[in-house]
């Protein structure tokens, strides 16, 4: 066999070892800080969002460990109301946008590439500049938070309060352009996994044959391209008001208060969402591994997950329900967001069936996917008792609704997030978690998350409601509140274990093999950690769970060329090869693209103009990504 | 794992295009996000025009005529985009680097006309809530045709340089192409919201 | 094990929840009482759901399994998963159903018989009682009465930024948002005093913004109403009297008002019976000579950011000016 002369080198000229080194010389970053600033390989870029998603959740875990202290005590003085408000702001809005949607999405950057049998992800230029302005993002908040200039209307900012009357200096502007910078990163990469899902999956790979953990984050992307626009007109619209007098938000001239609200929860509501299918497809995948069976009822978990797709859009007036809006059209809501708990409790009862059907192996992961059932049902019953109107007019905006969020997020994302965590840890850095750490996690982690969260149920019931800087000695709270507050060091001790094995274990944790947990995807197939080119060979794939159908040999497809980067694109149904596709190598244009922009957008949180003058450097950079740079992935 | 060879890529071809390629279902996955977008505008015009007394608020409904001579002009254009889109997928250089020429001059003369619509509203953005909308919704619009017209110019320079004869460059032709035609379509229904639903 | 701690927490929280001016478990108004029903009826309800999955999930994972298992039937693992479903669809359309009963059972705030308007400021309650066929309208703040037994209309609005305002003994909340002008229906069923507070984010005060209703018989209402909407008696005390000249020559007058005297500021609450009020700074501190003092010597310290400035005083106008406050019955 020879090479295909022009039309480049092809792998099946070369010899196995001969292959692995030319694909390792063509897909490599390059090396040094050049390289990290200019690589697009998803597994980089992967590894370094989610670490710096959690650097951002041990930031929100600090801030919440202040608001207890001052809560422990009615009329405490450890924090004035102008820093408390702020602090709690910064918990709500970090702990969304800069971990909660970030952390999913950077799991699937990694994973799902590797999860379909492919090389790299789609738009790999994309990748590397949403991580950049993500990051720009976060930088954003919290320096203004340091100088003492955070946002300090809560995370969904309601006006008049964050308004241009009201909302005094910069801080909410903050906030609205945060929120652009985090839109923008999320909004990249959902397009990313669209493309890469549909169109780069392993030939015989068709819709039906691919992972649960696939199918949800091409949901999750879904929801973000069709939610964050609203989103992104809201926070512009807020802007605009401040900066330049529209007047969206102001009664006396034809605007509306609500407006906002209803704008905010069109995307709220679909957020939440967000957050807990990735984790949905988190835990399908860590019960099928640690039972030894697939997921019971793989259509029936496909459906429900785009049924709560589409019915997260409907739901967000609940978050309303005291607004003073017509009863009847908040009788619609009540109906709709208790009709959610069905594809909720679907899955629910197909994971279950699947676990009294398998073969349970009591190893950490699947201990967060124990605690997962425990917490997220209880959340999501209490997210049934709040869906009902005259319920949530006694207990919206109190504590209860603070457990209810909590118990459904902490319950229903971060502990799959963590089980995943120790799930994937061996794949993405080669080595094994403790095990015996990670039993310590899970229990401080679940025993300190009920005690300090279960307790505000009541709280909130006995009348104490949200987002107060202290209370009154004369009110029954002060002992709960004691109790919770000692609590939340139980459930901190957790975390700070959690980083201190995760860092550990990332240096001198056991060496992992290419599969350690014996489960069934194609991840696991690769080196751990993979080598920059993923697939020696892209995958053939001809069931549902590739390395349980054939644990030795793996079918793969030939014929790619090794002196470019290339993919396979593959029929978005059936999954039949299409085309050889050119894989953009590394560019240094998305950090410059990245820089522009975020020039450009925190001019614009001081001059209308920047949208003026902003726009040139952004033009500039844009182009030099675009234009041809005559390497080989241009050629075709 | 061991591997085993079961299928033979070579003959594929070297770049898809089309649907089957990449950057042709990015464009759409654009198009959605944009889409939305404009929608919630319509939505937020018609929400505010529903709580208003009388609509619009203060001044006479916008005057016809540059929104009306965009309009023609924007499906006037139309014809050489769909041409183009053809051309491109024949991959012939020489009427495709006309085509884009005559498609970047339709791209600069509708912001010619725009420039007229904002007077035309007879309001300013910071007058009243009808104005915000009504500036804002032209502005959305009017920020999709200067990236297109950018966008295109940038594809004419390109198309006459030496990078110019490969599929995925004609690809990226169609491709704009047919965000063209998204930019086209999205017009119509903000027109007939912003100049007709007041005259109702 | 975790599951009895956390049962014996729960009992022992209702226990102690039962109590108290500002709660929803401890309903003294039929709005209330109908969401108590509907609460302890829910609650119990997804209580035992939430057991059910619990010994599902503990049969799922602790089942004694062969060494060598049969395979399940698929169709038996179909239907339980299909009658679990069928379940959830029952139970959630009768808890829906539940809800709207109770909504249709608190009634609309219209029917109400009296109409007061409350106006939330930053960080205080202004209270609008219209005139009647027995007495004039007057304003108060932060505190309002009703008579027992009998609808009242709440209307709803906002001065500045949405607050929330929420008595839970009596009824759920309700917005008061800028630019629209909401109801509610308060009813209380006994004589008492309920607190409330202020249920939605609005600034740096927010969590000192509490409202006192107090419910009486309908005699007792009639009478304070009255009193209420006489202008300013003129105390005869000497300290009271001085403190009245401080008070009209001091800044104090710009910004509140006393009926019967010069002061006619309407930027802050009306003082005209502020020593018949229960609690000052809307519910902070409870109304005595020296909380007074202490209010109007420095209103900083004690709620930072609230818009009442300290207004430099001498010792003596400020003991004078606390008793004529005091005196404002």
């Amino acid at each position: 066999m020879t090479d295909l002369g022009k039309a480049g080198l092809a792998d099946t000229a070369l010899s196995n070892t001969e292959l692995r080194r030319a694909l390792a010389s063509t897909w490599s970053a390059q090396p040094g800080l050049w390289g990290a600033l200019s690589t697009v390989d998803h597994k980089v870029i992967g590894r370094r969002y989610v670490a710096t998603a959690f650097v951002f959740l041990a930031l929100g875990g600090v801030l919440s460990l202040l608001m207890r202290l001052q809560l422990s005590q009615p009329e405490a003085r450890f924090i004035g109301p102008d820093r408390y408000n702020q602090i709690f702001t910064m918990h709500g809005s970090n702990m969304m946008f800069l971990f909660a949607v970030p952390v999913m999405q950077a799991m699937a950057v990694y994973l799902v590439p590797l999860m379909v049998g492919t090389r790299n992800i789609a738009f790999p230029r994309l990748n590397a500049f949403s991580y950049w302005i993500y990051l720009a993002g976060g930088l954003l908040l919290w320096i203004a938070f340091v100088v003492d200039t955070g946002p300090d209307v809560g995370w969904f900012a309601y006006v008049p309060l964050s308004g241009p009357q009201y909302g005094i200096g910069k801080r909410a502007d903050i906030w609205a352009q945060m929120i652009t910078f985090t839109e923008l990163s999320a909004l990249a990469i959902a397009v990313e996994i669209v493309v890469t899902v549909f169109k780069q999956r392993a030939p015989g790979m068709s819709l039906d044959r691919i992972p649960l953990f696939v199918w949800s984050m091409l949901v999750t992307s879904f929801l973000i391209i069709l939610a964050m626009p609203a989103i992104m007109i809201a926070s512009t619209s807020l802007i605009l008001d401040r900066l330049v007098g529209t007047h969206f938000f102001n009664p006396a001239e034809g605007g509306d208060v609500l407006l906002w609200q209803h704008l905010f929860w069109f995307f709220g509501h679909p957020e939440v969402y967000i957050i807990f299918l990735p984790a949905v497809g988190m835990v399908s995948t860590i019960v099928a591994t640690f039972t030894g069976r697939p997921v019971f009822g793989y259509l029936a978990m496909v459906m429900a997950l785009v049924a709560t797709g589409v019915l997260a859009f409907g739901l967000w007036v609940h978050h309303m329900f005291v607004a003073g809006l017509p009863r009847l059209g908040e009788s619609f809501f009540t109906a709709s967001s208790m009709a959610i708990a069905v594809p909720a409790g679907l899955q629910i009862f197909c994971w279950l069936a699947t676990i009294w059907a398998g073969k349970p192996i009591f190893k950490t992961p699947f201990l967060f996917v124990i605690g997962f059932i425990v917490i997220f049902v209880l959340g999501g019953l209490t997210g049934v008792m709040v869906a009902s109107v005259p319920f949530d007019t006694q207990v919206h905006d109190t504590y209860f609704v603070v457990a209810h969020f909590h118990y459904v997020l902490v319950g229903g994302a971060v502990f799959p997030l963590l089980g995943a965590i120790y799930y994937w840890f061996p794949k993405l850095t080669g080595r094994m978690m403790s095990e015996a750490l990670g039993r310590w996690v899970f229990g401080l982690i679940f025993v300190g998350f009920n005690l300090t969260f279960f307790p505000m149920h009541i709280l909130g019931l006995e009348g104490m409601p949200r987002r107060i800087y202290t209370y009154q000695p004369e009110m029954p709270w002060a002992g709960l509140n004691m109790f919770v507050s000692l609590s939340a060091i139980v459930l901190a001790a957790g975390f700070a274990l959690f980083f201190f094995d995760a860092i550990r274990s990332a240096r001198w944790g056991a060496v992992a093999g290419a599969n350690p947990w014996g489960a069934s995807t194609l991840e696991w197939a690769t080196a751990s950690p993979p080598h920059p080119y993923n697939f020696a060979m892209p995958p053939v794939v001809s069931s549902r769970e590739p390395l349980w159908a054939d644990a030795v040999t793996l079918p793969v497809a030939a014929g790619l060329r090794v002196d470019r980067r290339e993919v396979v694109i593959t029929s978005v149904v059936e999954g039949t090869p299409q085309a050889r596709e050119a894989s953009v190598g590394h560019s240094i244009w998305p950090l410059w693209a990245a820089l522009a922009t975020t020039l450009a957008l925190i001019w614009s949180i001081f001059s209308p103009w920047a949208v003026v003058w902003g726009s040139i450097p952004i033009a500039v950079s844009l182009i030099g990504w675009f234009w041809p740079k005559g390497a080989p992935e241009d050629e075709s | 794992m061991k591997e085993n060879i079961v299928l033979d890529l070579r003959e594929l071809p070297a770049d898809g295009l089309g649907t089957a390629s990449p950057s042709w279902w990015g464009t759409l996955a654009f198009m959605l996000i944009e889409g939305t977008g404009f929608a919630l505008s319509i939505v937020i015009y018609l929400y505010l025009m529903s709580l208003a007394p009388r609509w619009p608020l203060g001044v006479p409904p916008p005057n016809l005529a540059a929104g009306t001579a965009l309009t023609a002009l924007l499906m006037a254009s139309l014809v050489p985009n769909i041409l183009i889109a053809r051309w491109a997928r024949e991959q012939d250089l020489r009427k495709v680097r006309l085509g884009l020429i005559v498609m970047a001059v339709l791209g600069i003369v509708p912001l010619i006309l725009r420039a007229f619509e904002f007077p035309a509203m007879h309001v300013k953005w910071d007058q009243n809530a009808y104005g915000s909308i009504v500036w804002v919704m032209l502005g959305l619009h009017t920020s999709h045709i200067l990236t297109d017209a950018i966008e295109t110019l940038v594809l004419t320079c390109l198309m006459f340089s030496r990078h110019g004869d490969t599929p995925r460059r004609f690809g990226d032709v169609s491709d704009n192409a047919m965000y063209w035609n998204f930019v086209v379509a999205t017009w119509l229904p903000m027109y007939a919201c912003l100049y007709w639903i007041p005259r109702l | 094990m975790r599951a009895a701690r956390v049962l014996t927490l729960w009992i022992a929280a209702f226990a102690c929840g039962c109590s108290g001016n500002q709660s929803a478990l401890a309903p003294y108004g039929a709005p209330a009482m109908h969401v108590e029903h509907l609460i302890v009826a829910i609650v119990a309800l997804c209580t035992a759901i939430w057991v059910a999955v619990m010994l599902v999930l503990g049969g799922a994972l602790w089942r004694r399994r062969q060494p060598v298992e049969t395979e399940i039937r698929q169709s038996h693992l179909a239907s339980a998963v299909s009658a679990a479903v069928a379940a959830t669809v029952i139970l959630i359309a009768g808890m829906t159903i539940a809800s709207f009963y109770t909504t249709r059972s608190i009634g609309l705030p219209q029917r109400g018989s009296i109409t007061i308007t409350v106006r939330a400021q930053q960080w205080w309650w202004q209270v609008f009682y219209a005139s009647s066929a027995t007495t004039r309208g007057f304003q108060t703040a932060n505190e309002i009465h009703i008579p027992v037994g009998q609808d009242v209309h709440v209307q709803l609005e906002s001065a500045d930024v949405i607050h929330s305002f929420w008595v839970p003994s009596l009824a759920g909340k309700q917005d008061l948002v800028p630019g629209r002008s909401n109801s509610l229906l308060l009813r209380a069923e006994k004589p008492g005093v309920y607190r409330g507070q202020c249920a939605e984010f609005c600034g740096l005060q927010h969590g000192h913004m509490a409202l006192m209703v107090i419910a009486e018989a309908p005699a007792d209402y009639t009478r304070w109403a009255a009193s209420q909407s006489a202008d300013a008696m003129p105390s005869l005390a000497p300290d009271a009297a001085a403190g009245r000249m401080a008070f009209l020559a001091r800044p104090c007058a710009a910004c509140h008002t006393i009926r019967g005297t010069a002061a006619i500021g309407n930027t802050g609450p009306d003082l005209t019976h502020v020593g018949s009020r229960q609690t000052i700074a809307a519910g902070l501190l409870e109304t005595t000579r020296g909380s007074l003092a202490a209010w109007i010597a420095d209103p900083q310290t004690l709620k930072p950011g609230n818009n009442m400035p300290i207004v430099p005083l001498t010792s003596a106008e400020l003991q004078d000016i606390s008793a004529y406050m005091e005196s404002l019955k």
